[in-house]
Parts: C-alpha cells; sequence; structure tokens
C-alpha cells in the first residue's frame, strides 16, 4: 500500500466535519419541517423525506469512501462490495414497496372493515 | 509449447501468496460480511418500509413518540437524543479512523489512545440507547385498544401546540371507580397465559374519566393528509369509540403499543435491537483488539491490520445507524 505511511489525520477531520454538516442539516430539517418541502410531492413521496434519504446516501458514501478506506481499494473490489448491494437493495426495496402499496389499497377498497 | 506456458500460469495463480484484488485474506473475508450483514439489515428496513406503506395512513409519527432528553423531563425534545446518538457513534467512528491512521504509522501509543476513545464512545452509545429504550417502553400517556384493534389516544384543545392539541395522559381523567382486578398470572386462570403487570388504571375507569370530562377527545390513528397531523374526533364520534374500549396500553412490548400501530414497536424493537447488538459486539471485539495492541502483538507482528479490520466492522455499524437514523426518526 503506497498511503500506508503518510498520515491521513487532516482529512479525517474533514471527513468528520461535513458528515457532521450533513447531520445537523437533517436534524434541522426535521425540526423545522419547512411547509413548501414537506407538503410537496415529487414522485409519489414528499421533498422532505427526498432529501432525507439522498443526505443519507451521501453520508453513507463519505462513510465507506472514506472511513472504510474503499478509495484506497482496487476498481475491482470497490465494484464487486458496492455493485451486489445497490442493485440487490434497490431490486428488494421496489418489490416491497411496491407490493405493500397494492396490499394498503385492498384494505382501502375492501367491503370488510378491519380496524375500527 | 503451450501446456507449459499454462502450468506455469498455474503455479503464478493457485500456487499460493496472491491477494485476489489486492486485499489480504483477512480484509476481503471482512468484506464478504459486510456486504451479508448490510443485505440483512436492508431486508429488515425494506420490511419495514414494507409494514409502513401499507399502513401509511395510520403509521405512529416519529415526532410524537421520540421526545425525550436527559435532565429534561417534560419538555418535549424531538429528534435532539437521537442526533446525539448519531454524532458519538459518527464521533467513535472518527477516532477508530484515527487508530487505524496511527497503526500505519506504527505509532503504538496513539493507537492505544485512539482504540480506547472509540470503545468509550460505543459504550456510551449502547447506554443511550438503553434509556431510549426504556423511556419507550414506559410510555409517557397511555392509550386504549378498541375491540377492533384501533387504538384510541387522548387529547384537549391547546391552542400552543403546533397541532392545535396537547396530549392527555390516562391517568390525569381517568375516574376513581374502586375496582379490584387480579394480576393474570399462570397460577391463577389459564395456564398458559400471564401478564407482567397491571395497568395502572382499568378500562372502566377510563371510560368513566373520558364520559366525566368534557374537554377530552379521542385521537386517532388516521393522519390527516392535508395538515399531517393525527386527526382528532369530535366528542360524539369519540364517545362512540370509546364504548369500544377493550384494553388499557400503557408503554410498549411485544404485543402492543401506546404509540400506535403495534408493527411499529416490534419493528424498533427488533431493528433497533439487532442494530444495539452489534454495537455491542463490536464494542467486545474492539476491546479484545485493545487488549492485543496493549500487549503489542501486532508490534511484533509488524502489521497493524488488524486494527483495520475490526475498523471496517466499527465503520459499517455506523454505516447502519446512519439508516435507522433516517428511517425510524426523520422520514
Amino acid at each position: 500500500m503506497g498511503h500506508a505511511h503518510e498520515s491521513n489525520v487532516g482529512r479525517i477531520w474533514k471527513v468528520f466535519g461535513i458528515l457532521s454538516l450533513i447531520t445537523i442539516v437533517e436534524v434541522a430539517l426535521g425540526i423545522y419541517k419547512p411547509h413548501s418541502l414537506h407538503f410537496t410531492n415529487v414522485l409519489g413521496m414528499n421533498l422532505l423525506n427526498w432529501i432525507f434519504i439522498i443526505l443519507t446516501i451521501a453520508k453513507a458514501y463519505g462513510i465507506m469512501w472514506a472511513f472504510m478506506h474503499l478509495e484506497g481499494e482496487t476498481a475491482s473490489l470497490r465494484w464487486s462490495i458496492v455493485g451486489p448491494l445497490v442493485f440487490l437493495i434497490i431490486y428488494l426495496v421496489f418489490i416491497l414497496l411496491v407490493e405493500a402499496d397494492y396490499i394498503y389499497d385492498v384494505f382501502k377498497t375492501s367491503t370488510i372493515k378491519w380496524n375500527f | 509449447m503451450a501446456t507449459t506456458v499454462t502450468t506455469s500460469a498455474e503455479g503464478k495463480t493457485w500456487g499460493g501468496g496472491n491477494e485476489p484484488m489486492n486485499a489480504s485474506y483477512g480484509k476481503m473475508m471482512m468484506w464478504f460480511f459486510i456486504v451479508s450483514d448490510a443485505l440483512t439489515f436492508s431486508g429488515f428496513l425494506a420490511a419495514y418500509g414494507f409494514s409502513r406503506f401499507k399502513f401509511i395512513e395510520t403509521w405512529p409519527l416519529a415526532d410524537e413518540v421520540f421526545t425525550h432528553f436527559p435532565f429534561m423531563h417534560g419538555v418535549p425534545a424531538p429528534m435532539y437524543y437521537v442526533a446525539l446518538m448519531t454524532f458519538i457513534l459518527i464521533f467513535s467512528s472518527v477516532t477508530m479512523v484515527l487508530a487505524v491512521d496511527a497503526g500505519h504509522q506504527m505509532k503504538k501509543n496513539k493507537v492505544v489512545l485512539y482504540m480506547f476513545l472509540t470503545i468509550i464512545g460505543g459504550l456510551i452509545f449502547v447506554g443511550s440507547q438503553a434509556w431510549e429504550w426504556k423511556n419507550f417502553i414506559n410510555g409517557e400517556h397511555g392509550a386504549i385498544e378498541t375491540k377492533g384493534g384501533s387504538l384510541l389516544q387522548f387529547v384537549k384543545v391547546d391552542k400552543t401546540q403546533p397541532s392545535g392539541y396537547a396530549r392527555v395522559s390516562l391517568s390525569e381523567f381517568a375516574s376513581n371507580t374502586p375496582e379490584e382486578r387480579i394480576q393474570h398470572k399462570r397460577s391463577n386462570g389459564v395456564w398458559f397465559f400471564d401478564e407482567s403487570a397491571l395497568p395502572s388504571v382499568s378500562v372502566n375507569q377510563v371510560v368513566e374519566g373520558f364520559k366525566a370530562n368534557e374537554e377530552i377527545l379521542v385521537r386517532s390513528e388516521k393522519i390527516d393528509a392535508a395538515t399531517k397531523h393525527k386527526i382528532v374526533l369530535s366528542r360524539e364520534e369519540s364517545l362512540k369509540l370509546v364504548e369500544n374500549a377493550k384494553y388499557v396500553v400503557e408503554g410498549a412490548n411485544l404485543k402492543r403499543n401506546e404509540y400506535g400501530n403495534r408493527l411499529f414497536a416490534d419493528f424498533f424493537f427488533f431493528i433497533t435491537g439487532f442494530h444495539g447488538f452489534h454495537v455491542f459486539s463490536g464494542v467486545v471485539i474492539n476491546i479484545i483488539i485493545f487488549l492485543n495492541v496493549l500487549l503489542g502483538t501486532y508490534e511484533r507482528r509488524g502489521s497493524y491490520e488488524m486494527v483495520e479490520k475490526v475498523g471496517l466492522y466499527w465503520h459499517f455499524v455506523d454505516l447502519v445507524w446512519v439508516f435507522v437514523f433516517t428511517f425510524f426518526y426523520l422520514v
């Protein structure tokens, strides 16, 4: 490993700063819930939730890239890790959420009251 | 000619001493584990998403569930406590990565210091989670479950609140009608049924108290799409629903919880519990490696790669928390 002996301390604190900043933004949005974001729907979900999810993925990227040191691994190892995860998670989430939405609809339009 | 070439190539590839993708055996195996564990957590969170989408109109609002902060009793402080927990975990990730960095430079004392800080951070996090669980299990206001399985929470008009209503605890309005109710134990009823504790008030006391207090209304589980607050029923509708009262629900267990949908508490216990268990095992593994660092094992080995490997696991735990934080507390 070529980087083995140089210190990355400055960079580590920088990444920590970025991750903290993202968390602070998330918490602030979570507390104030700006009306314009919370009540604007984009692709079936409100904008605030989209922002939360995107910021979360950004944080996950930062942790994996810098802290778990994927930046120093070979591209083949990086993709062997990230590729299957991204594909399978998107697949699983898509299947389950679509199915759940369908069941929601069945409950809603059924003639039987299930919760009263 | 061709055969000799193949043979020598085989000797190179399969003769040992190779590191596929330039990752050592241990590191590769740690990544294998992390990928599979990440998929396990994805499965849990996707299942949570499934149940939530299924009951999208009645799912509890996280802001109203997690409102506690140490030494601020009675002051609703949503988000602050989990935000603090998130910072603790990110910070312990930073000290871990600093330990790895110091290991690259073969600075034993720095590795010792940073690993120690990481362990402390992990312990604080597990402790915080225990406190969060304690509040969740004890509950705050209490609720009523009807025969049909829906949950009734109680409110009164309070214009200072963003929703226009303030929660009322069962104990604030339940009547003092004398009533004797014996705790159901295996020895005094059906032998395979028991209950861990009696609720502080009985169903009858709540119903009578509700009838006597005109200002109290029932808040249903349903979320009003226009305001994103739970719908509060009129006094007449409330009275009608309270007639169906079946159970007093205080706090949370795996069967029912005072926050709303039963699955909500199940997923909360299961996912944060599974994550907490990962943090706990991470702390244990960190302690083992910490002791090895103290003994000078890696100094003699000439490489601190073991610190790097536990570091990978520790960051993974942090990574999972980032997602748990988003899907349980923010979204």
